[in-house]
């Protein structure tokens, strides 16, 4: 009996109309696609994305160049120079540069970070246009904490009891 | 008449089936193989030597990119070596957490290989259907690390966060709003752990249609069925572990011979093939999934009635939370000395292996009592599969090579390193 049935079944393609049914079933389903630059998908408040330098609300930077960015980054993209500034001889980066290109976006920085100056936004769409640029530096870093602070600081105060 | 030679051909390190950066080497004999030699090495990032030149922590985020479809089961294997030689153990909560991560990091990782391996053997539709999934978990990725893939979440002592309460939502747009976005937002109104249960709950129907497409179909038992068959004896010559060692009807699974993690506490079955051959390694992975489901379930159930720690309160290996730091003079300390000296490992050694979807994956970690690693060793099962391919596939035809590729489950990031 099993052979007869087993017969038939290969015959009339029944597995193969099956498959096709499930596929045409999908096209009358709702589209789980997105429409990407129009829409985007959601994303975490601990994204990892593009770095920023974050000031105080008094518009202080924050970093205080103790470099423990520098010495956690596993791929080696942070370099910092640091001196006394200028005006009222407060110990200060003069260069942060992240290399892009090295990071491996972990978070390290962010996490090791005592005055919550390096983060990482949740910026992911950014392109270069001439070589060289992918290496950040401090104004840069600084100009985008500035037009993300609003976003930075709601994901970090959501996260807060996490960290 | 002339003489006919065998033809010597290049499969790969560009072809599409050669599963990343595979470059074969195929002496065929018309339409069938002769010998092949597989030529690794494209990949080779040097991860054992760099992880020698950093702290311990700062190589957690170059095992993610080892086996790069499974990602946190690498983690799992390196971070478990370091806690041997610390002697420490992650708290409870984390351990639970981990074993969570591990079989969403199987299903990922079976999602992955379902979709190419059908892909590679001519059924377009699958990989669609799979990546759809594969999306849902990668955002539970995200929604605890902060990326999709390489996460960087495990630490020797725990996982660096808890599970968030809250998932992220889509937002409106002219293409998805009111009763539509409600339907799109729907599992994601509460926390993590309800997102996973919703997908928990959904994810069996939907591995019943890749069955659906695939487990009868003609073509795929066509292309499958009685190809590439390893005898279980010719298996554990090999070194094969994970699905390939199961599919030739061996029950060996880390999970259950040496049970780390939770994995003791947890209720889920082993499958096993009966004929080792591509078909049988189909089925064993397919119901992988199912199993690792349920093994999510069980641990959605008691992570959600057991809070706590998931990080071991140990300043000598754990930094401190960030309120303690800010508020701590001697927590700032601590934080300070691990992130830039890191820890001091007991000078040991000692191997850890996790059961990664692919087999077994070690890590081999000999301390010499620095805060560096003295010499790391990475276990990666892909390549002891990979070693067996002139053995299995010589006298196959040529399309056969990639049902085989397809179900060695093949990553270069891990057979590479």
């Amino acid at each position: 009996m099993s052979r007869i049935t087993h017969y038939f079944k290969s015959l009339l393609l029944i597995e193969l109309f099956k498959g096709m049914w499930l596929t045409i079933r999908y096209m009358f389903k709702p589209k789980y696609t997105m429409r990407y630059p129009m829409e985007h998908i959601p994303k975490s408040n601990r994204f990892r994305g593009l770095h920023a330098l974050r000031r105080y609300a008094n518009g202080e930077e924050r970093c205080i160049a103790c470099k423990l960015c520098e010495a956690v980054c596993p791929a080696l993209a942070i370099t910092i120079d640091s001196a006394p500034r200028a005006s009222d001889g407060q110990r200060r980066t003069t260069r942060y540069d992240i290399d892009l290109f090295k990071c491996i976006f972990c978070g390290f920085c962010e996490e090791s970070c005592p005055v919550d100056s390096i983060v990482e936004t949740a910026v992911h769409e950014y392109h270069f246009e001439n070589r060289g640029e992918n290496v950040v530096t401090k104004p840069q870093l600084l100009a985008i904490g500035d037009r993300f602070e609003a976003d930075i600081a709601a994901a970090r105060a959501q996260d807060a009891a996490y960290r | 008449m002339q003489e006919i030679r065998n033809y010597t051909m290049n499969f790969g390190p560009q072809h599409p089936a050669a599963h990343g950066v595979l470059r074969l080497v195929l002496e065929m004999d018309g339409e069938t193989v002769v010998r092949a030699d597989p030529h690794v090495g494209l990949l080779h990032r040097g991860t054992e030597k760099l992880a020698e030149s950093k702290p311990f922590n700062q190589s957690i985020g170059y095992m993610d990119r080892l086996d790069y479809v499974s990602m946190m089961c690498n983690e799992h294997a390196y971070v478990k070596a370091i806690e041997n030689l610390l002697g420490i153990e992650a708290p409870e909560r984390a351990q639970y957490i981990r074993t969570m991560f591990d079989e969403i990091t199987r299903i990922l990782n079976h999602l992955m290989w379902i979709g190419s391996n059908a892909l590679d053997l001519g059924a377009m539709a699958v990989i669609l259907y799979a990546f759809r999934e594969r999306e849902e978990l990668m955002d539970v990725y995200e929604a605890v690390s902060g990326a999709r893939m390489h996460a960087t979440y495990y630490r020797p002592g725990g996982v660096y966060r808890d599970l968030p309460d809250q998932m992220s939502k889509y937002r409106e747009s002219p293409w998805h709003k009111g009763s539509d976005l409600k339907r799109i937002n729907s599992w994601r109104e509460g926390s993590m752990l309800d997102y996973l249960e919703a997908f928990t709950a959904d994810f069996p129907s939907k591995v019943d249609e890749y069955e659906e497409l695939l487990t009868n179909n003609r073509i795929w038992k066509q292309r499958t069925v009685g190809i590439g068959v390893v005898s279980p004896e010719l298996a554990q010559q090999w070194g094969m572990t994970g699905a390939m060692l199961r599919g030739s009807g061996i029950a060996w699974d880390l999970r259950k011979k040496q049970p780390y993690a939770k994995y003791a506490e947890m209720d889920f079955d082993i499958p096993v093939g009966v004929n080792g051959d591509c078909y049988d390694r189909y089925l064993v992975r397919v119901e992988e999934m199912r199993q690792s489901n349920r093994i999510i379930q069980q641990c959605v159930k008691w992570l959600r009635a057991n809070p706590g720690p998931v990080m071991l309160k140990n300043f000598k290996v754990a930094p401190p939370s960030r309120v303690e730091m800010k508020d701590d003079m001697e927590a700032l300390i601590h934080h300070f000395k691990l992130f830039t000296e890191g820890y001091g490992v007991p000078a040991g050694e000692t191997y850890a292996a996790v059961e990664a979807p692919k087999g077994e994956f070690g890590c081999y970690l000999v301390s010499d009592g620095a805060n560096k690693p003295f010499r790391v060793h990475l276990r990666a099962p892909g390549f002891a599969h990979l070693s067996s391919m002139d053995t299995i596939v010589s006298g196959h035809m040529l399309a056969d090579v990639v049902a085989m590729i397809g179900t060695y489950d093949l990553v270069f990031g891990e057979v590479d390193r």
